[in-house]
């Protein structure tokens, strides 16, 4: 799976501690990093063909960013590839992200088994 | 062995010669995974690799092979290079799973199609490199890659193996790593064709380089390549062209020398006894397993009534055995 940090917020020590925690869960977690912009984040992902993308954000622009790495991986008819957020991102927003196709949105106090099982079950059985 | 008319190309091989990016993702995904159906596909484009510029930037932990990588992938693409990017990263030996962080460093145009890069973790494998990786590179070339970059594992003093992979191996180093003894050592310092001393601002940078430069005088017969010495620093870029410099410079040495001929039938002969070592490792645990007889020379073994080196003979003879 692909961690990324997409936008301008320099503060990724929530995307390293899930990281680290799926890492020991057994997952190959590949980490992209911050200030990815969402065409980058499909680009890696598709390069890597990964099962599963985490995004994590908390600088507010979630709106903005997450349809659009959706609608690039729909674009590249890619929509295998699954999605799921951590961050900031109020209630309303995460029930609209959900309906437009996030699968699980976690915010501050979720715990790490939490994350890890539900990063598991998304990701379904292996594909190979 | 089937000496028919060619089999058609499998859809897949079709898809990564046509430039499909995912197809060739997805490829590496099942050649990582030992995945067995996959095998048409693989042997079919084996007939298009070969074609292309391997590198292997090995050394120490935090040396800075990835940004090296970085800046020599800028520098390939300011020439029009297509290039390609296996690194390498670690597997944790308790849960399998891995952090493959080397993106971080790499800073390319979005949408530039002249660039794949794929992290890989080792998966257990020792050397440095992954099981796969051989593999995966050769996929890439046959992709059309013209250079392809494989960052190692950072590495112990015997993890060599990056020099079965790329055609020219570069050893990262930086100053103060440890006496001119250090250097003299076997392994990582043998496989070297260029040195690249990195960090180079840093103090002691020059006698680094120059301890290198005396060790690689000594030994080399005449005519015969003797590994250069590159100061390299990354912030800001410096001595990156004088690196891919270097690197040409013992690409065209390879060829010039009639080496590389050599290098490629040397690699591949241990490539094919590697996969038939595999495969009668399988059959003999296989016949280990069912054989009632071979089990009860197993067990005399364990009672200490026949040594190892005995039962290894009977089970040789034993699926040497026509059926």
């Amino acid at each position: 799976m692909l961690i990324a940090k997409p936008g301008l917020d320099g503060h990724d020590r929530g995307a390293k501690v899930v990281a680290r925690a799926l890492r020991d869960a057994g997952m190959e977690v590949i980490y992209a990093g911050l200030r990815q912009t969402p065409e980058e984040i499909v680009e890696s992902a598709l390069e890597e063909d990964v099962r599963l993308i985490g995004l994590s954000i908390l600088s507010g622009a979630h709106m903005a960013l997450f349809p659009r790495v959706l609608a690039l991986l729909k674009q590249k008819r890619a929509t295998r590839i699954r999605v799921f957020a951590g961050g900031i991102i109020p209630d309303e927003d995460a029930k609209r992200l959900k309906k437009m196709g996030i699968r699980a949105i976690f915010g501050p106090g979720a715990s790490l088994d939490e994350i890890v099982a539900t990063a598991r079950k998304i990701a379904g059985p292996s594909r190979t | 062995m089937n000496r028919r008319a060619p089999a058609p190309l499998p859809d897949a091989a079709r898809r990564v010669l046509r430039g499909d990016r995912q197809a060739l993702a997805r490829l590496i995904s099942q050649v990582e995974n030992r995945d067995r159906s996959v095998l048409p596909a693989v042997r079919a484009l084996y007939a298009r690799s070969g074609h292309a510029t391997v590198v292997g930037l090995t050394g120490p932990l935090g040396v800075g092979k990835s940004s090296i990588l970085n800046l020599l992938l800028g520098h390939l693409r300011a020439l029009r290079k297509r290039v390609g990017i296996v690194a390498v990263d670690p597997s944790s030996p308790f849960s399998g799973g891995s952090i493959l962080g080397d993106r971080i460093r790499l800073e390319r145009p979005a949408g530039d199609d002249g660039v794949f890069i794929r992290s890989m973790a080792a998966r257990g494998h020792a050397g440095g490199v992954a099981l796969a990786t051989r593999e995966t590179v050769r996929l890439l070339d046959a992709f059309g890659m013209e250079v392809i970059l494989v960052e190692t594992v950072g590495s112990g003093q015997s993890d060599v193996e990056i020099h079965e992979v790329a055609s020219t191996s570069v050893v990262v180093v930086v100053p103060h790593l440890g006496d001119d003894v250090q250097s003299m050592k076997a392994g990582l310092f043998e496989i070297a064709d260029v040195f690249c001393v990195n960090k180079a601002d840093l103090p002691g940078a020059d006698s680094a380089a120059k301890y290198l430069t005396e060790m690689t005088q000594l030994g080399v017969a005449k005519g015969r390549w003797r590994p250069q010495v590159i100061q390299t620093s990354t912030t800001p870029p410096r001595g990156i062209s004088e690196l891919w410099e270097a690197i040409a410079a013992h690409e065209a040495y390879l060829d010039s020398s009639g080496s590389r001929r050599g290098q490629d039938r040397q690699r591949l002969t241990g490539e094919i006894l590697g996969l038939v070592r595999e495969r009668v490792d399988a059959s003999l645990a296989a016949a280990l397993e069912r054989d009632p007889d071979l089990q009860a020379v197993l067990d005399r073994v364990v009672a200490r009534k026949i040594d190892p080196h005995t039962a290894a003979d009977r089970l040789l003879a034993a699926v040497r055995r026509p059926k």
